[in-house]
């Protein structure tokens, strides 16, 4: 009841939001099935003249079919970039199965006598094609445009990850809060547009044959005209900021910094994973970022200097269920053996090893520990495992790594890791229902983030690290059972990004002068 | 009453050579020509060798067991199978020397599945051929309500319909008037009559027989079934593993058999053949003239079949059937009439026992002449 008043107001306060995504979601759709069909039809026609070629063109559009979403999301972004063109190219691969498949049975499924009378009256192979074949292959053609639709409809959300817009930016920025009104605001959408174009397609596919053939021409024409929808909404400022899903929700992400600098900034929402690559590739001008990111060095971004203090200090530090600390005294010294170890120029070092350099963080890990005379040989095995969590980026992945190593060199616990937990709130309650047992988070994130105190309090705060450090380690303790161990040393905190180049021509060093570039 | 049969042997001799002998005088060459036509599929002859002419206007059967070829070679005719070997000449001009499509706009085609349009309504579907020809839409209409007419569909009534509003036999018609929009000099049927049941093929058969659109047209036709075979065709060719076992009229083929194939072929069949073959003026010779029957008594022709005499005699009236005949002894509803009034004999008036006697002796002098 509570999540449904949140959703009605929700839906509310972003009504304009709300349709330009679902616009946009239209459009993601239209455009893909429209290559889809103007590309699978005539191939699947020119299977039933050579058959011969069909297990191939079949086989491998099931293999397209098969590549999980994301990272066929993924293989498009260094040919196509980020935005629609990888969006609509994945949706168009997406539907070639059924379009191809269907026409390729639709036409096969006319009865062989039909077609032999037709060759036998004089009608030539074209004529047989167009007259005959195609438009008795209609009803099954339609069946397989749905089923791309519905595919399509379903598959476009994730175009959110990749700044492409449509109903996904809502679903992503409410799974990254986890916030289930958030994510509501956006599912339920696309469920209806899913359910409303499957039922639209069903109905037509009963009409005759000789109406179908009227319906499929009109679809020619409407589908340009939806995948039209698309470009209608986009705004355009004077730069183009592109956001994590996370960040434009969280507190100290674009909030805070709105509320601090006053920033105004045309934003679209891109998966974390993405945001360095779609400033690099001047996809957006504007990014999220964190101050130790390896790709900073890589990409020659410039760290905006946030001189009014609107990102909190994020000192990461090991958050262990007290419980397993309990249970195995000795592990608590050997997580506490990174205490201060690695500064902020170390940490960017290896990630940038591992973001750009395209290292293993397991190895980077180990050669970190081994300069440092950290590293032991694993000693044997016996007694309880230990499960490490990891959010989704490549510092949580090196400091599991750590962390593994150091556990199986020190005790004779086992290691177990799950990482790439997604964002924040999947680790944070993975620890807290015992699914894993420890894993690095930012002080930052655990004050703003998790324990949520009232503005007043994080004021009197004052982004002070040590103050910050303690009233988390505090609350973690009375609030969830958890224990925040000495942090690690460096500060990765939230940064907002551009171009080396771009910043110097514009003048913008901080983020107060970006503000102001944009007031301008 | 009695029924007695009046017309002349003048009209006997119109009706069965007119098939032999209509062919148009402007052109010399015969409406098709085969040579030596072969077709193998790998190391598979299902077509060895084949050589027949057709004169404009004639029937010719292609019988045989099923897989002997007679279809392969009846899409040979119009290139919906392309020869291994041999040519195929349709008014004097080799088909390959036109395009497949022109050549097959020119050439009825029937199938025995019919193959009708499914989107097409049943004017649609006949008026397909003229519409690839470029004819107006005022002749196709004109035409297909003639056609639809002609073979008992009222185009008021079947025109719109779709055809899988039809019934088989409905659907065979509408695929003989599609075949035979066009008004093509040739027509080729594949089974025509294959998949109706025997009530409704005996009657699409008829009407088939009785369709003056056909008369004028050189027919090739498809069949296993041997009483089809004689009642439609002038000649027969009947095939075994791709070969010609033997090309004649019906009566060749069954009083002078070529080889023992030919013979074991119709031997199952051969007296109901014998029937339909043997026709009242063979029977002439072993007849009498009996009394002048009653002026108005109905008639049977000279060129009637023995069999449609004897199925007049036994249950052709419909008021009183041949076993009520019988048992009440009733001489008179038992006689038929032949009028050969040419001969100047005046009338024959038979019985049942003196057909079946005449045809007795018919049949051995066919016999006998055969063994010479």
């Amino acid at each position: 009841m509570q999540t449904l008043t949140e959703l009605l107001t929700f839906w509310q306060a972003q009504a304009g939001k709300l349709g330009q995504q679902t616009l946009e979601h239209i459009g993601l759709t239209a455009a893909s099935l429209l290559l889809a069909v103007l590309v699978g039809v005539p191939v699947g026609l020119l299977l039933t003249r050579r058959p011969r070629l069909a297990p191939a063109v079949l086989g491998f559009t099931g293999i397209l079919q098969t590549i999980p979403s994301i990272a066929l999301l993924g293989f498009l972004i260094p040919a196509l970039g980020i935005g629609p063109k990888p969006a609509i190219f994945a949706l168009f691969l997406y539907s070639l199965l059924p379009i191809i498949r269907n026409t390729l049975a639709g036409v096969q499924g006319v009865s062989p006598a039909v077609v032999e009378a037709a060759k036998g009256l004089g009608l030539t192979d074209w004529q047989i094609l167009r007259r005959v074949e195609l438009p008795l292959a209609l009803p099954v053609l339609f069946a397989g445009v749905r089923t791309a639709t519905v595919i399509n409809v379903g598959v476009a959300t994730l175009a959110a990850y990749i700044a492409a817009g449509g109903l996904g930016e809502f679903i992503f920025g409410g799974i990254a809060l986890n916030n289930p009104a958030m994510i509501l605001a956006g599912a339920i959408p696309a469920a209806a547009l899913a359910l409303a174009f499957d039922a639209a397609l069903a109905g037509l596919q009963r009409l005759s044959v000789r109406r179908l053939v009227r319906v499929g021409g009109a679809l020619l024409v409407a589908l340009p005209l939806l995948s039209g929808l698309y470009l209608l909404p986009r705004t355009k400022g004077k730069l183009l900021a592109g956001f994590s899903p996370e960040f434009v929700g969280r507190a100290d992400g674009l909030p805070g910094v709105r509320n601090t600098y006053h920033l105004e900034v045309p934003n679209v929402v891109i998966a974390p994973a993405l945001v360095y690559e779609a400033a690099h590739n001047h996809d957006v001008d504007v990014i999220d970022g964190y101050s130790t990111d390896g790709r900073i060095k890589a990409y020659h971004l410039r760290v905006l200097r946030d001189d009014r203090r609107a990102f909190p200090p994020y000192f990461a530090a090991p958050v262990v269920r007290q419980r397993v600390l309990a249970e195995h005294p000795e592990l608590q010294p050997v997580l506490e053996k990174l205490a201060g170890q690695i500064n902020d120029s170390v940490m960017t070092e290896l990630n940038y090893r591992v973001d750009y350099q395209h290292e293993e963080p397991r190895a980077v890990a180990l050669e970190f520990l081994r300069k440092r005379g950290l590293w032991r040989a694993p000693q044997p095995v016996r007694g309880a495992t230990i499960v490490l969590g990891s959010k989704i980026f490549s510092e949580q992945y090196i400091l599991a790594e750590m962390y593994a190593a150091l556990i199986r060199g020190y005790t004779n616990l086992d290691v177990a890791t799950k990482t790439g937990l997604g964002g924040t709130s999947i680790c944070f309650e993975a620890l807290r229902n015992g699914a894993i047992d420890l894993y690095p988070e930012y002080t930052g994130t655990g004050l703003l983030v998790l324990l949520q105190p009232s503005p007043a309090t994080v004021d009197s705060l004052q982004g002070d690290p040590k103050a910050v450090y303690h009233y988390v380690q505090q609350g973690f303790r009375r609030r969830y059972g958890l224990e925040w161990l000495t942090p690690i040393g460096f500060n990765n905190t939230y940064a907002l990004l551009m171009r080396q180049q771009q910043a110097a021509q514009l003048g913008i060093a901080s983020v107060s002068d970006l503000s102001r570039y944009l007031r301008k | 009453m009695a029924r007695c049969f009046a017309v002349s042997v003048l009209t006997y001799q119109l009706y069965r050579p007119a098939f032999l002998f209509v062919s148009s005088p402007s052109s010399t060459a015969p409406a098709i020509r085969v040579q030596n036509l072969s077709k193998h599929y790998g190391d598979l002859a299902v077509v060895q060798d084949v050589s027949f002419e057709l004169a404009a206007g004639e029937t010719l059967v292609l019988l045989g067991p099923s897989g002997c070829g007679k279809t392969t070679l009846l899409k040979m005719l119009n290139r919906l199978i392309e020869p291994s070997a041999g040519t195929v000449e349709v008014n004097g001009q080799d088909v390959r020397a036109q395009q497949p499509e022109q050549l097959r706009r020119g050439i009825g085609y029937v199938i025995q599945q019919v193959g009708l349009l499914p989107h097409y309504t049943v004017a649609e579907n006949v008026g397909i051929v003229p519409r690839l020809l470029g004819h107006t839409p005022s002749d196709i209409a004109q035409r297909t309500e003639a056609l639809l007419t002609r073979l008992h569909l009222p185009p008021e009534r079947f025109a719109n319909q779709y055809p899988q509003q039809l019934s088989g036999g409905q659907q065979q018609r509408v695929g003989l008037a599609r075949a035979l929009t066009a008004d093509p000099p040739i027509i080729l049927l594949d089974e025509p009559f294959g998949a109706l049941d025997p009530i409704t093929r005996a009657s699409i058969r008829h009407e088939f027989q009785e369709l003056e659109e056909l008369r004028r047209k050189t027919v090739v036709l498809v069949t296993h079934d041997v009483v089809e075979a004689f009642e439609l065709a002038d000649r027969i060719a009947l095939l075994d593993s791709g070969r010609v076992q033997q090309l004649g009229t019906p009566r060749e083929l069954l009083f002078q058999p070529a080889n023992d194939f030919v013979r074991r072929f119709f031997a199952a069949e051969r007296l109901g053949l014998q029937l339909r073959t043997l026709r009242l003026a063979d029977l002439l010779p072993f007849l009498s003239v009996g009394p002048v029957a009653p002026a108005d008594a109905p008639s049977l022709p000279l060129s009637a079949t023995v069999q449609e005499a004897l199925e007049y005699l036994t249950n052709g009236d419909t008021a009183h059937s041949a076993a009520i005949d019988l048992a009440t002894h009733n001489i008179k509803h038992q006689r038929i009439t032949i009028n050969s009034n040419d001969l100047g004999a005046g009338k024959y008036h038979i019985d049942l026992p003196q057909l079946m006697a005449a045809f007795g002796e018919a049949l051995q002098r066919e016999e006998a002449a055969c063994k010479l």
